[in-house]
């Protein structure tokens, strides 16, 4: 550990000079044609198809054959793919899409309105995750003709938060592969995906690599560049850097490397390491309460805890430019929503700490401890591992002895969402441009018993559901951003879980790629302008 | 004919091993909290409720452990593995897939470790205490407390990074299709660093066995009387030593045939190999029973053939295994 923090140390100037100067990526040339692109794939999912996954392991391959209605452009606004424009009804209740003519499936069957009806009911509304709560009151999808895909809603759908989660959650899949084939999540299409997107999938061997060819039908003209993309299966992070070094791979996304690997290569004139490009990937470290515990049901515990955790010191000497001080639940990545005024922020106070444990009732016993917690840290990434033991430490400062139990993905969120058998956990909350698709699911009361990423603090709060009901349908701009500053205020206040580092995924590329990293959520679009340089 | 019977025998007696393996291994993993609907969660970046109860009832588990484990028993005794959750294809496919590459691997370090490790422990016998002995007796101390990851990695560096004579991992190149023979030195080529490195480690074990067995049998009585018949040294240890003093080394083959399938997964992930190891590992983590039982079982079945062709050496190398039994 000591070495990564070393080496973190000693290379964050070396990282701050390509993140403050991402225009090196960008220099000006003629785009060149040609060239296989070799792409880190670091965990295989069960499944390509983004119609039916919405996870970046899906995105980074699926996102190249498929395409959605919308992808945000290089300002993070809505920008129409599949779909050329769209307008909601007064009342929020109907929202038309105009789908682009003259697109056409990787196997020649025309793109059309029919297709969008049937992804949009049969797979959003039923089987995505996140799409099946963004959907609910989706009642049907009406094809007046071939380009209008006319969706109606139950209760009024606010279009800005319809275009924000499109982008994610708006992968059109064809209807003719699908219909009447049986168990649509045991189609084989899934692993063989049949787009309308820049690459036409060639062949996925299990273990070893995804390979798509550039799709000269394509409708965007003297697009894709590249002949080819190879995805390669290494799931040793050591490894995919040294296959970096030996020219065997190009890119590695969404922080595949290790944070000493990623420092390292930054210092590399070869290779470009930055942020930029996952804008729309934005990520908070959580510390998340169980208020099964009456220590922790008392909010004096957790402001506390809070404040007994030195979080600047923490990021620079272990996440070094990687990561900065997290305000709350929306980051401040997201223009959209990040409210003026976030509230309480709960600054590094070790004596208030300990006065606030004190009032609550838990005076030092013998040993000088106050009370033992169970941490239960999430095995994503490194980050958490090292903030794990980071809270051990501060926290035993105060008092406060904590056993940190590590386990694997599938135990974290059984244990945590299912069990409940945690007294702290910390993990990611993943912000998915606009709250109401991920977001505040953590907070609002009455989420069933086992679904992971929400509420399962045993902690009910009447103002928060009002504000986040009240969001969720309104349809005015400006009134959505004001609630949502509520509730961020409202959650910073009740610190059901706090959100205390907020991180962007790291990108580590080839200098030879041109194109890359131009829009908020680069990694998983459709990579049509990207070419490699001799 | 003799030994056809024992060994028929000996297979026989296996098959209630087997299926106390598989009934051990299915109830030890209900015992890791969490399924493989909150594993694909957990890859996938969440879901509703509705969701997970929906893909519960798809995998068959909403049903009781005792009726999946009757299930899974009962699809076994029909040679039928089932289907894997993270694959999507049946087991059996999914493992014939990868025993290729698993299987090469193998049979490609052993045969180093096995041949290496016989002539370098011959040669430290006869060298006892003196300079040959002393070196390769230190060379096989380090490779065998190196870490094989380590001893990877370093050898991605050296070879594949700075002196780019070899690929860095892989199974075969895919940016370029090759075909016939170049595929198989292309395949070859991509095989010589995670074979030394998996080799060398029990290359280590066997030159220290076969050095200890060759003294040991040295000072036996027969070899005297057989110098005493005025053979020269080198016929002494090839035709009468050697014989006796791999006895050993066949067994600890039979034993570490077993190990290697499961004990290369930090090779196969170094490496970036599609094999057996890794698909275990993965297998674990993403809570896919029907995989996992599907690799122990393979395994087992392999671990037992190797035995058997080990029970056959025996009786080659020592013909009185065969009737003292």
């Amino acid at each position: 550990m000591d070495m990564t923090r070393r080496a973190a140390l000693l290379t964050s100037a070396a990282i701050a000079a390509n993140v403050l100067n991402p225009m090196r990526s960008f220099a000006q040339a003629t785009p060149r044609k040609g060239g296989v692109f070799t792409v880190h794939y670091g965990a295989e999912q069960r499944q390509l198809n983004p119609s039916l996954q919405a996870s970046t392991g899906v995105y980074i391959i699926g996102g190249k054959i498929q395409e959605q209605l919308v992808d945000l452009d290089a300002a993070g606004q809505p920008v129409g793919v599949l779909a050329e424009s769209w307008e909601a009804a007064p009342d929020g209740k109907t929202i038309t899409f105009k789908l682009r003519k003259g697109v056409s499936w990787h196997d020649g069957k025309p793109f059309t309105s029919a297709d969008v009806q049937f992804t949009a009911m049969e797979m959003w509304k039923k089987i995505l995750n996140y799409g099946t709560t963004l959907q609910l009151f989706l009642t049907a999808v009406d094809t007046p003709d071939p380009l209008t895909a006319v969706f109606r809603y139950e209760r009024p759908m606010p279009l800005a938060l319809l275009l924000r989660a499109l982008p994610d959650l708006g992968y059109i899949s064809p209807r003719h592969l699908y219909e009447g084939k049986g168990d649509i999540r045991q189609n084989p299409v899934n692993l063989a995906p049949i787009g309308t997107g820049p690459f036409k999938f060639v062949t996925y061997e299990r273990g070893q690599h995804v390979i798509a060819d550039r799709n000269a039908d394509y409708w965007r003209p003297n697009a894709p560049y590249l002949d080819r993309i190879v995805w390669r299966v290494v799931t040793d992070r050591a490894a995919a850097a040294a296959q970096m070094e030996a020219g065997q791979i190009h890119y590695s996304p969404f922080s595949g490397l290790t944070i000493s690997d990623s420092a390292r290569l930054a210092k590399d004139p070869r290779f470009i390491v930055s942020t930029k490009g996952n804008e729309g990937n934005a990520r908070t470290n959580t510390v998340e309460f169980n208020f099964r515990r009456k220590e922790l049901a008392d909010i004096r515990v957790r402001q506390a805890i809070a404040h007994a955790l030195d979080i600047p010191f923490f990021i620079e000497n272990f996440l070094g430019d990687f990561a900065k001080r997290g305000t709350g639940p929306v980051p401040s990545v997201s223009t959209d929503f990040y409210p003026a005024d976030n509230g309480p922020q709960y600054p590094f106070d070790k004596k208030l700490a300990a006065k606030l444990l004190d009032e609550a009732g838990f005076k030092a016993g013998a040993g000088g401890t106050r009370f033992s917690l169970r941490l239960l840290p999430a095995p994503w990434g490194e980050d958490i591992s090292l903030f794990a033991t980071f809270i051990q430490q501060s926290l035993s400062e105060v008092g406060i002895k904590v056993e940190v139990v590590r386990t694997d993905g599938g135990g974290f969120l059984k244990q945590v969402y299912d069990d409940h058998a945690f007294d702290l956990a910390t993990g990611w909350h993943q912000y998915r441009n606009d709250p109401a698709v991920s977001t505040t699911v953590w907070y609002r009361s009455g989420q069933p018993k086992g679904a992971p990423w929400t509420n399962q603090w045993d902690w009910t709060d009447p103002v928060i559901d009002k504000i986040i009901d009240d969001a969720a349908t309104e349809v005015d701009v400006a009134k959505r951003k004001a609630l949502y500053g509520d509730f961020v205020r409202r959650a910073n206040t009740e610190i059901p879980i706090w959100t205390p580092i907020e991180q962007i995924f790291l990108t580590v590329i080839n200098a030879k790629a041109r194109n890359h990293s131009n829009t908020p959520r680069w990694g998983s679009s459709s990579w049509h302008d990207l070419w490699l340089a001799e | 004919m003799r030994i056809l019977v024992l060994a028929g025998r000996r297979l026989a007696a296996s098959i209630p091993t087997l299926v106390l393996i598989l009934i051990g291994v299915f109830l030890l993993l209900q015992f890791a909290p969490g399924d493989t609907v909150d594993a694909m969660m957990a890859q996938m970046g969440g879901g509703d409720a509705a969701t997970a109860r929906e893909l519960r009832r798809f995998y068959g588990l909403d049903l009781s452990v005792w009726a999946q484990l009757g299930n899974y028993l009962w699809r076994l005794v029909r040679f039928d593995l089932g289907f894997s959750a993270i694959y999507g294809k049946p087991v059996a496919t999914v493992i014939a897939e990868r025993l290729p590459a698993t299987i090469l691997l193998m049979t490609a370090s052993l045969s180093l470790a096995f041949f290496f490790g016989l002539i370098l422990g011959v040669v430290a016998a006869r060298g006892v205490n003196r300079w040959p002995d002393t070196l390769i007796s230190t060379l096989g101390l380090v490779f065998y407390a190196m870490p094989t990851f380590w001893f990877g990695l370093m050898a991605i560096v050296v070879f594949a990074i700075y002196l780019q004579w070899l690929p860095a991992g892989g199974f075969e190149d895919i940016t370029i299709a090759h075909a016939g023979l170049s595929r198989i030195l292309d395949i070859a080529q991509h095989l010589v660093l995670p074979t030394l490195t998996l080799g060398l480690f029990y290359m280590a074990i066997y030159l220290r066995i076969m050095r200890g067995s060759m003294l040991e049998v040295l000072n036996l009585d027969f070899v005297r009387t057989a110098r005493a018949k005025g053979m020269d040294e080198t016929r002494v240890v090839v035709r009468h030593v050697l014989r006796n003093a791999l006895l050993p080394m066949v067994t600890l083959i039979g034993l570490q045939a077993g190990t290697m399938l499961g004990g290369s997964v930090v090779v196969e992930s170094v490496f970036s190999l599609p094999g057996l190891g890794r698909l275990a590992y993965e297998s674990v983590v993403q809570r896919d029973l029907n995989t996992l039982l599907g690799i122990v079982f393979v395994s087992a079945l392999l671990v037992i053939a190797v035995n058997f062709i080990v029970d056959l050496l025996y009786a080659r190398l020592d013909p009185r295994i065969t009737t003292g039994a």
